[in-house]
């Protein structure tokens, strides 16, 4: 083993990852965990949270797109059919529906058959490429929010399921405002983490080879189609855990929740975040959040009807995406880049990463 | 498809010696015969280069030897077994490699990240979570690899950023990946500056001497250097065939590659 200064041994995991988190993160960690102690119970929740977990789901998604280059729509189906899951075998105010399972049970199970169906609907959606991915899969995000809506028997109808709470665990109420931010903390993290890391190991650079060129990956040896399922399944876990957070905060599910708009939302924070790196749809998440938040009350001190304010969300994406398709991480790399140059010559004075 | 009852017709007896065999191997596109009729026998460890003008079909002829699609009548062996209807990975996990004329590389991925995956594409653990360690025999595999081809000051550059030299280079080291036991090189040196062509003549003179390969090669100096064997084609057939220095004396030949080609 080389332990030189070859440009490998940068490459390779020399130091332990404790020395390998950049200082931002620090700095990032430790306001996250303190700022319960300075916000009002609505920012933690309703924003913070709320970030949190739409973070998670459109995590799933930039997983499909940004490293696997298909574009999913039906991310927020399978975190609603996550939702719908813990609701019908838990524990909610449908009594005749739910069958009170004790959660260890419940919520594996509510995961496994999300896997389940995003394995399905992924085995349908990789036969296609570009354009037909997203309608296939809006296809059946639509399906899905109509067959909610239409069927009583386990999905309750237009009405669904309310009283949906996360289980009393530790002694801990999980609903309370301190523990649910640090519950969605810990997941948005976690999860973060796990995409990150993948995206180096063998699974995650087979699916960005079989993004950037799948014939030549079933020239090297790869399934690519086996990859992009296998891509789907676990963006399927991850939009279910999503899901059952979403289901909690709200503590209800219901049709509304899994609407084409709501699949759309999770489209427009991962792209604006950005889907080359997973902190995209985390940055795209709290955009989203404080606009949905915010632009109503915005608008009315314009003067103008707050019911408008999808179309200042609109608005916004139109402009970050027109000036950089790569969302707002995209422009934080362009400012950098342009940072970095060197004013006299217009060379890079190296040092680029993200 | 023709393809099946050339795999009943084919002779069941493995270990015919060669390490390839292609017997009347024809592609069509629609009304255009890009190969008609083509016959080659090469024995393992052997250095052929394929020439011939523009649209001669070397190209097609590789893609149906790896499988990229199928002939429309022939069939192929591969050290003995008959790999006519075989998809590509089950060619590559045999130990048949290629580089391609128009770069196919991973462009959103670095230097090393491509040849790591091409070495991963012949090995166990595709589906794996787990990154590969410090150590890890794979990536020490894939880091000699960029060595081989001259690319360590590059190793963790996106392909993106790669000149087009380099990207020549790592085709290469890609195809070296997973012992190789037969490589098809699609105009390797096409593109490249003098120094690299050196550099590319040293690393084909340097393979293990059981690595057989075609090369194809507009550039007579580059391929007569690399080669034992020579192979003339023309609107889909083979026209010649013989020693480096035979070829390069025959009259035909003069008048039909290095009069039209001589730009040297
Ligand atoms: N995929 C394809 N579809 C249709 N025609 C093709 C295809 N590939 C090659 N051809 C045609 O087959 C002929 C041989 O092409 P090719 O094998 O690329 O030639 P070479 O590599 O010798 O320059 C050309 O006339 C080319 O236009
Ligand atoms: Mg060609």
């Amino acid at each position: 083993m080389a332990e030189t200064s070859s440009p490998s041994v940068l490459r390779a995991e020399t130091n332990s990852w404790f020395d390998r988190v950049p200082p931002a993160y620090w700095v990032l960690g430790v306001v996250l965990l303190v700022i319960p102690a300075f916000v009002s119970d609505f920012v933690m929740g309703e924003i913070m949270a709320r970030a949190f977990i739409m973070g998670i789901i459109a995590l799933s998604l930039m997983l499909l797109g940004g490293y696997g280059g298909m574009v999913s729509l039906a991310q927020m189906a399978f975190a609603g059919f996550a939702g719908y899951m813990i609701a019908v075998f838990g524990t909610s105010a449908i009594t005749d529906i739910s069958q009170g399972w004790p959660w260890w049970i419940v919520i594996p199970l509510a995961l496994i058959l999300t896997i389940i169906l995003s394995t399905a609907v992924g085995w349908l959606a990789v036969r296609t490429e570009g354009i037909y991915t997203i309608m296939i899969t809006l296809a059946i995000a639509a399906a899905f929010f109509y067959f909610t809506r239409q069927n009583y028997d386990i999905f309750n109808g237009f009405q669904g399921f309310n009283s949906v709470l996360p289980p009393q665990l530790f002694g801990v109420d999980w609903r309370g405002s301190y523990a649910f931010y640090y519950l969605t903390l810990f997941w948005a993290i976690l999860g973060y983490a796990v995409v990150l890391y993948i995206s180096r190991a063998p699974f995650g650079l087979a699916l960005q080879g079989v993004r950037d060129n799948p014939r030549r990956m079933s020239a090297l040896g790869y399934n690519v189609t086996a990859h992009r399922v296998a891509a789907y399944a676990f963006a399927g876990l991850i939009a279910g855990i999503g899901g059952i957070l979403l289901t909690w905060q709200l503590s209800q599910i219901s049709p509304g929740t899994v609407g084409i708009g709501a699949a759309i939302d999770v489209l427009v924070i991962a792209v604006v975040g950005g889907l080359r790196h997973p902190i995209g749809p985390f940055i795209g998440a709290f955009i989203f959040v404080v606009l949905e938040t915010f632009a109503k009350d915005f608008l009315v001190t314009l003067g103008l009807s707050g019911d408008r304010f999808q179309l200042v969300i609109g608005l916004g994406f139109l402009i970050i995406v027109f000036f950089s398709p790569d969302g707002l991480l995209g422009l934080w790399d362009k400012f950098r880049a342009a940072r970095n140059r060197d004013p006299l010559t217009g060379q890079d004075r190296g040092e680029r990463e993200l | 498809m023709s393809d099946v009852s050339v795999m009943t017709r084919g002779d069941p007896q493995t270990g015919s010696g060669y390490a390839l065999e292609l017997r009347d191997i024809s592609k069509k596109f629609g009304a255009l015969e890009a190969l008609a009729g083509i016959n080659m026998l090469v024995r393992p460890g052997e250095r052929r280069a394929v020439l011939g003008s523009n649209g001669a079909g070397k190209t097609t002829l590789f893609n149906c030897i790896t499988g990229d699609f199928m002939p429309t009548t022939g069939a192929i062996r591969f050290f003995g077994e008959d790999i006519t209807v075989f998809p590509a990975q089950e060619r590559i996990r045999r130990g048949l490699r290629r580089t391609y004329q128009i770069s196919l590389l991973f462009t959103g991925l670095t230097v090393l990240d491509n040849v790591y995956l091409a070495c991963r594409g012949v090995s166990r653990g595709r589906f794996s979570f787990v990154r590969p360690r410090r150590g890890d025999a794979l990536m020490q595999t894939a880091e000699e690899l960029v060595a081989t081809v001259n690319l360590s000051d590059a190793i963790n550059t996106p392909v993106s950023e790669l000149s087009y030299g380099q990207q020549r280079q790592l085709e290469i080291a890609m195809a070296l990946s997973g012992a190789p036991r037969f490589i098809l090189f699609d105009e390797p040196a096409a593109g490249l500056s003098p120094t690299e062509r050196v550099e590319l003549i040293k690393i084909l003179t340097g393979l293990p001497s059981h690595v057989g390969y075609i090369i194809i090669e507009h550039d007579m100096d580059v391929a007569l250097r690399v080669s034992e064997q020579v192979t003339m084609m023309h609107n889909g057939r083979i026209f010649k065939e013989g020693k480096p220095a035979e070829i390069e004396d025959d009259a035909e030949v003069q008048a039909l590659y290095l009069g039209g080609n001589a730009d040297e």
